[in-house]
C-alpha cells in the first residue's frame, strides 16, 4: 500500500437508509463473544473490490435500501455492485458493476433499489479505517468497528479517508450472469404475466440449499418433509442478525439444549416452530435447536430478499456442497477471474 | 483428579464447520476440562486453516478455511486424531486454570433484586451475599454479547428462574443470577437475570489488551466490597 493521503476522503452527504463500513468480517474473536460481521452479500462485496483493483477483502460501504450520496474530496475510482439501483454521477445516470472515475467535488448518488436490498461501494486503494479486533466490520449491536471504532453507522458529514492507490490490476465488468448471481428472484415476478414469467424462465421462489447438521436428528422424517416441501415467507423481522421466516411450523423433539457455537446460515427453530436463518451479525452462542445451515451463496441471496418474498429449503449433502462451492469459485468468483496471483491467494471471501 | 472421558460426536455445522459434541451434554467441571483439552488439540492440528474455535459448555465449534479444506478432506483426519487421543483424555487432569477475583458491591441499592431473591429463597440478604461469594465459579462459555461470561454452578439454594419479563435496561457491571448460573453484564443491555450487585471491573474493554479479564476455563471468585471500595475501584452507580 502507498502512504495514505489524509486529505483525500469520501464524504457522506446522505447515508440513505443504512450505510455501514464492512470488510470481509471479524474472524477468530468469537471467544470474546464478538460476532463475524462483514458483508451480507459476499459476492457483490468481492466484485466491488475486484472492479477497482483492491484485494478482495478490503473495506467497502455496504448500503441497504437506497439513498446514499457521497462526494469525493479528491480524484478516485469507485465501483458500485449488488442490488439493481439507479446510479447517478452529478445527476447523470452511470452504470453499476464498472469502475467510475470521480474528480474532486463529484457527487455519486445511489437511488432506491428495484431488485435486491444491498449494494456495495468500493474505492480504489480502499478506505483507511483503523481495525478493531482485526477488522473494520461495523457491528452496531456490539458497538465495535466502523469509522470511529464504536459500531456506529455512517452519518451525514462523515469523512472516510482514502488509503491510496490500488495495488492490483482492476477487473473489467463481468457478464450479466455474474452481476445477477446474488440477486433474489424479482419481487415483482408474481405480477408478471404468464408469458413474461415463462420468458424470464425464473421461479419466484428463492431456493435455500441447506446442509443438515447440528440437531438435525431431533427432527422427525415428517417434520423434515414439512420443512422441505413448504415455501416460507420472509417476515419483516429481518436484519443483519438474521431472517425470521413464516410458514408451516416445525416441531422438534428437543429438550432444552446447552448453548453452543452458531455458524453462518444456521437455521434455528425456536419454540414457535418458525425458522430463523442466522446471518453475519448473529449471536455467537445459542440454545435453540438447529436443523442445518444454508449455503453461504444462498445466504447472500437471502440477504438481498425483501420481506414478503417466498423461499424454499432443499437439502444438500457434503458432496453437493463441495461441488456448489467449487462451481461458484470457478465460474462466478472474482478470485477466479483475476490474472494477478495475489488475487488468487486472497483467503476471503469465497 | 482423573476424569472419565466424555463420548465424542462430530456433526456438520455448515459448509466450513464441524461441531464436536461431548456426551453426555451436561454442565460440569469435567466436561469443561475436556472441552479445553480438545481445543488445545485442535489448534495445532488445523493451524492456520482454522478460522474459529468456539468452545461452549459441552461443545466446540470448529470453523476451517473453505478454500483449503472441505468436510471431505477434514472429517477422516479429525475422526482419526480425536479417537486416538480420546484415550489420553481419560488420564487428563484438570488443568490448573487462572483464578480471577472480581469485587462486587452487593446491596439493595446496587442490586435491584437482592431483597426479592432473599425473600423468595427464605434467606437474609447477607446469607444471599455469603452464598454467592463463598465459592469459585467456572467460566463455561462466553457469548450473548461481547464479554458476557457464563459462570457456574450457582449454589442450588440461590437458583431462581429468569424474570418473567426481562428488564429493558440492566446496567453495565451488574452481577446477576439465573437458574444455576451467574454473570457480570459487560455493558448496559436488556436482561432477564436477577441483579445482586455491581462489579467495578469492566468485563469487556476494546481499548485494553486482553479485552476481557477472564477466558473460558478460568475460575472466578466474587469478593464483597463496600460502596466506598467500589467507587475507589472505579465503579459508578
Amino acid at each position: 500500500m502507498t502512504q495514505p493521503n489524509h486529505s483525500a476522503c469520501l464524504k457522506i452527504i446522505s447515508p440513505g437508509t443504512l450505510s455501514l463500513l464492512q470488510d470481509a468480517g471479524r474472524f477468530g474473536m468469537t471467544a470474546l463473544g464478538l460476532t463475524q460481521g462483514g458483508p451480507l452479500d459476499g459476492h457483490s462485496f468481492a466484485w466491488a473490490n475486484a472492479l477497482v483493483g483492491n484485494p478482495l477483502h478490503s473495506t467497502v460501504i455496504e448500503h441497504s435500501i437506497g439513498g446514499l450520496i457521497v462526494q469525493a474530496t479528491a480524484g478516485c475510482t469507485v465501483a458500485v455492485t449488488g442490488a439493481v439501483l439507479p446510479l447517478r454521477l452529478n445527476g447523470k445516470a452511470v452504470a453499476c458493476w464498472q469502475a467510475i472515475s470521480l474528480k474532486a467535488g463529484d457527487e455519486l448518488e445511489l437511488g432506491y433499489m428495484t431488485q435486491g436490498l444491498r449494494a456495495y461501494l468500493a474505492v480504489s486503494g480502499g478506505f483507511a479505517v483503523a481495525l478493531q479486533f482485526g477488522s473494520s466490520a461495523t457491528v452496531m449491536r456490539e458497538g465495535v468497528g466502523g469509522l470511529h471504532q464504536d459500531g456506529s453507522k455512517l452519518v451525514a458529514g462523515d469523512q472516510i479517508p482514502l488509503a491510496g492507490q490500488a495495488t492490483l490490476p482492476a477487473l473489467s465488468t463481468p457478464d450479466p450472469q455474474v452481476q445477477q448471481f446474488s440477486l433474489p428472484p424479482l419481487a415483482s415476478a408474481a405480477a408478471l404475466t404468464k408469458a413474461e414469467q415463462k420468458q424470464a424462465g425464473a421461479s419466484t421462489v428463492l431456493s435455500l440449499r441447506l446442509l443438515e447438521g447440528y440437531q438435525h436428528h431431533l427432527f422427525s422424517t415428517v417434520e423434515r418433509a414439512r420443512f422441505y416441501l413448504n415455501p416460507y415467507q420472509v417476515s419483516t423481522h429481518c436484519d443483519r442478525m438474521g431472517y425470521k421466516l413464516s410458514g408451516s411450523a416445525i416441531s422438534c423433539s428437543s429438550r432444552a439444549l446447552l448453548s453452543e457455537g452458531i455458524s453462518l446460515g444456521a437455521v434455528q427453530i425456536p419454540p414457535d416452530g418458525q425458522p430463523i436463518v442466522l446471518l453475519n451479525d448473529r449471536q455467537t452462542l445459542g440454545g435453540y435447536p438447529k436443523i442445518g445451515t444454508v449455503l453461504s451463496l444462498d445466504c447472500w441471496r437471502l440477504a438481498q430478499t425483501p420481506p414478503g418474498s417466498l423461499v424454499q429449503f432443499s437439502p444438500l449433502d457434503s458432496y453437493q456442497v463441495h461441488n456448489a462451492l467449487a462451481l461458484y469459485r470457478a465460474r462466478f468468483s472474482p478470485a477466479a477471474k483475476a490474472a494477478h496471483p495475489q488475487h488468487a491467494a486472497t483467503q476471503e471471501p469465497l | 483428579m482423573a476424569i472419565t472421558p466424555p463420548q465424542l460426536r462430530l456433526e456438520l455445522a455448515g459448509e466450513n464447520a464441524f461441531i464436536l459434541y461431548l456426551e453426555p451434554q451436561q454442565i460440569s467441571p469435567a466436561t469443561a476440562a475436556a472441552v479445553q483439552y480438545y481445543c488445545s488439540l485442535l489448534t495445532p492440528l488445523l493451524g492456520q486453516h482454522l478460522t474459529e474455535l468456539l468452545p461452549s459448555y459441552a461443545s466446540v465449534l470448529v470453523q476451517f478455511n473453505p478454500l483449503t479444506h472441505s468436510h471431505l478432506s477434514l472429517q477422516p483426519l479429525l475422526n482419526q486424531v480425536l479417537q486416538a487421543k480420546a484415550a489420553a483424555a481419560g488420564q487428563l487432569v484438570q488443568q490448573s486454570s487462572k483464578i480471577v477475583e472480581l469485587p462486587v458491591w452487593y446491596s439493595a441499592q446496587s442490586g435491584a433484586d437482592l431483597l426479592s431473591v432473599a425473600k423468595a429463597k427464605n434467606l437474609t440478604p447477607d446469607e444471599v451475599i455469603q452464598l454467592h461469594s463463598s465459592q469459585s465459579y467456572q467460566v463455561y462459555a462466553i457469548g450473548f454479547a461481547p464479554g458476557f461470561a457464563y459462570l457456574g454452578e450457582l449454589p442450588a439454594e440461590l437458583a431462581m428462574p429468569r424474570l418473567s419479563s426481562p428488564r429493558a435496561k440492566v446496567p453495565a457491571g451488574a452481577v446477576a443470577i439465573a437458574d444455576r448460573q451467574t454473570a457480570v453484564y459487560p455493558a448496559a443491555s436488556p436482561g432477564g437475570w436477577h441483579l445482586l450487585g455491581l462489579c467495578p471491573i469492566r468485563m469487556f474493554n476494546p481499548q485494553q489488551q486482553p479485552a476481557m479479564p477472564v477466558a473460558v476455563g478460568d475460575q472466578v471468585r466474587f469478593i464483597p466490597v463496600s460502596e466506598r471500595e467500589f467507587q475507589l475501584l472505579g465503579g459508578a452507580l
